[in-house]
């Protein structure tokens, strides 16, 4: 699935730099990610209501390789300031993804919304989840997707463009992980 | 929208308030039997039944946390998000949308910008020739400000680095702290415009983001200083944290020279004495008020500061705390404010400012995110006895908290040879230079 994604991407960015509009750079986006903001390819977010400083910065980190991951560094390659901020602003206006409809488990449920309060995740991603300003949107995102970024997190792999990601996560176990991503993306 | 997704969002919304009343019991009892993240299963058939620990429960005698250590309980939904932290934008200010006009100092004091357009301009220090150097610390660059023909401008020297907060200068070599790595660029002000590879000098440094990046200075010693601050908010942080220690300029004879320090990103060596002067930021979401960060005083190697069991010299921690005492401990000479953020600080050794500022320590002070009205966001001034106590604490540089909301956040200063004092600002991306005129009658 990752060679599948992989291979779309490079034959949409093999477009010379130059040539692609932002509309055209957008479709590329929406190819892995999904045309309605839900992302239906494992490990790949949805992008759905992102807060747009949120994808300013994450597009940014990956123009600069600051984050490293192959496909969005092709992407964002050569996009000026203002593109980024072009494409953050299209990207926020996409509809907030639909959650999972396979049903929850209660007992899962119960122990992610005590993780929840004990860790004060929505202090900073908001009550609903809908993220605001730098802080990402958690409410319906993939369940596999949420369980790789909190567990790249968790070990250091993958930075944060600061550091509350990994400050929250130094006492959380792999355990919480699989709790938190269960119940964060069946919420609406 | 399905049944269950509503069924959902209701507990979300009703459950902020509700669970920590309803859930949080339960999961409280079920702690001392999984201290692991095993899941909950049965006793197995060939376990004892008899065991001591399954014939007796659990003591309910003890309060049981439902919070973990630096997460505290604020129901008030609003007020929780007024304690987020403030992430500086990834691009700077345009000029014309810079601070400047906001801000304010002493009479006969003047500011005006230095350069502009430096994303994320964080630490400051001066090469043998002129060259201004910047670093990034969410970034990952380093610039250089050079005078070309009367104008200034700022270039990148190095970029593709992790977290590039500190920086030191030393006989026309550039040290430059990266997360878990110190490099150097020997003859860096010879070779602006095609600068050398990084040289690695030292790397034995653990890798964390929590209070990973670095603040290095070079003492009067010769030897390279490096704050390695704790990996967490609060907690009892591994052997190689919560520390300064010095190396030698190529890397060699590691010793921990002072310790429980939870993240200095700041320190300088007084003029007279020699004695090591450095800022600490104290721990989050303890209270309002409460801890300040401090300015702590080095007068032997190996001096422990407190984090995290003593805040402030003055209380222990309320989790990890019990058992210690404050008296174990070297008690700050300063109290910086809570949550202020005491960042960069420069004794001035100039001679523009007027005689009571000499051998003074500057302090830029970032600017409380962990406070609902918040504090700092300036620079202030500290003033010593002669003995090295402190004198007094005043405000320097001030306007860039506006209605409780930051213009622009000072990170570090530097003294130029001149005399004036450049300010790094991480928030507009900007450099300022504050001069004192001698038109002026400095005391009547």
């Amino acid at each position: 699935m990752h060679s599948f994604a992989l291979a779309v991407l490079v034959s949409l960015v093999a477009l010379p730099v130059a040539a692609a509009t932002l509309a055209e750079r957008f479709a590329s986006c929406l190819a892995c990610h999904g045309e309605h903001g839900q992302s239906a390819i494992p490990e790949v977010p949805s992008l759905g209501a992102q807060p747009a400083f949120y994808v300013t910065i994450q597009l940014y980190m990956f123009r600069e390789r600051m984050r490293v991951v192959e496909p969005m560094n092709e992407t964002t390659k050569g996009l000026s300031d203002n593109d980024v901020r072009g494409m953050a602003e299209l990207i926020a206006q996409l509809p907030p993804p639909l959650p999972a409809t396979d049903p929850p488990d209660p007992v899962r449920l119960d122990r992610a919304h005590v993780l929840i309060q004990q860790h004060r995740c929505n202090f900073c991603h908001n009550q609903d989840f809908s993220g605001a300003q730098n802080v990402p949107r958690l409410a319906g995102q993939r369940e596999d997707y949420l369980i790789k970024a909190l567990r790249e997190y968790k070990s250091n792999a993958r930075r944060g463009y600061d550091a509350s990601m990994a400050d929250v996560m130094y006492p959380v176990t792999d355990a919480d992980i699989l709790d938190l991503a269960h119940f964060l993306a069946r919420l609406p | 929208m399905t049944a269950h997704s509503s069924i959902l969002r209701s507990l979300l919304v009703t459950g902020i308030l509700g669970t920590l009343l309803v859930a949080a019991p339960a999961f409280a009892q079920q702690t001392p039997e999984q201290p692991s993240s095993q899941p909950a299963s049965p006793p197995a058939a060939s376990q004892p039944p008899e065991t001591p620990r399954a014939a007796t429960p659990a003591p309910s005698m003890q309060p049981q946390p439902t919070t973990v250590p630096g997460r505290p309980d604020i129901p008030n939904a609003e007020v929780a998000t007024q304690l987020r932290g403030i992430t500086p934008p990834p691009f700077p200010a345009p000029p014309d949308q810079l601070p400047i006009p906001h801000l304010k100092l002493p009479k006969g004091f003047k500011i005006e910008v230095y350069a502009s357009g430096i994303a994320n301009a964080r630490s400051l220090r001066l090469g043998d020739k002129g060259t201004v150097f910047v670093s990034n610390r969410v970034l990952d660059k380093v610039y250089a400000i050079v005078d070309r023909n009367g104008k200034r401008e700022a270039k990148v020297i190095a970029s593709g680095l992790d977290r590039p907060n500190g920086l030191a200068f030393h006989n026309g070599t550039l040290y430059i702290a990266e997360g878990t790595k110190i490099s150097k660029l020997e003859k860096i002000e010879d070779n602006l415009d095609n600068p050398p590879q990084l040289v690695v000098i030292y790397d034995d440094l653990p890798n964390h983001q929590s209070h990973g990046w670095k603040f290095i200075a070079i003492g009067p010693d010769n030897k390279l200083y490096i704050n390695v601050g704790s990996p967490c908010n609060i907690c009892i942080p591994p052997e190689e944290n919560g520390q300064i220690r010095r190396i030698n300029l190529d890397g060699s004879g590691a010793e921990v020279f002072a310790r429980g320090v939870r993240n200095s990103v700041g320190f300088d060596w007084h003029p007279l004495t020699k004695e090591l002067y450095f800022t600490d930021n104290g721990r989050d979401w303890l209270s309002e008020d409460l801890p300040e960060d401090e300015l702590n005083r080095v007068t032997k190697v190996g001096q422990h500061f407190g984090f995290p069991y003593c805040h402030q010299g003055n209380f222990t921690d309320r989790e990890v705390g019990w058992g210690r005492s404050c008296d174990e401990f070297v008690k700050p000479v300063a109290l910086l404010g809570p949550h202020s953020a005491a960042l960069g600080m420069r004794f001035y050794t100039g001679r523009m400012f007027p005689a009571e500022y000499r051998n003074a320590i500057f302090i830029a002070r970032h600017g409380s995110w962990n406070k609902t009205k918040k504090i700092g966001g300036d620079v202030v001034v500290a003033k010593l006895n002669q003995n090295g106590t402190v004198k007094s604490i005043e405000p320097f540089l001030t306007g860039f908290l506006q209605n409780n909301a930051y213009i622009g956040r000072p990170v570090d200063v530097q003294v130029m040879k001149d005399g004036s004092l450049l300010v790094s600002d991480d928030h507009a991306g900007a450099v300022y230079r504050i001069t004192h005129s001698t038109e002026r009658v400095a005391k009547r």
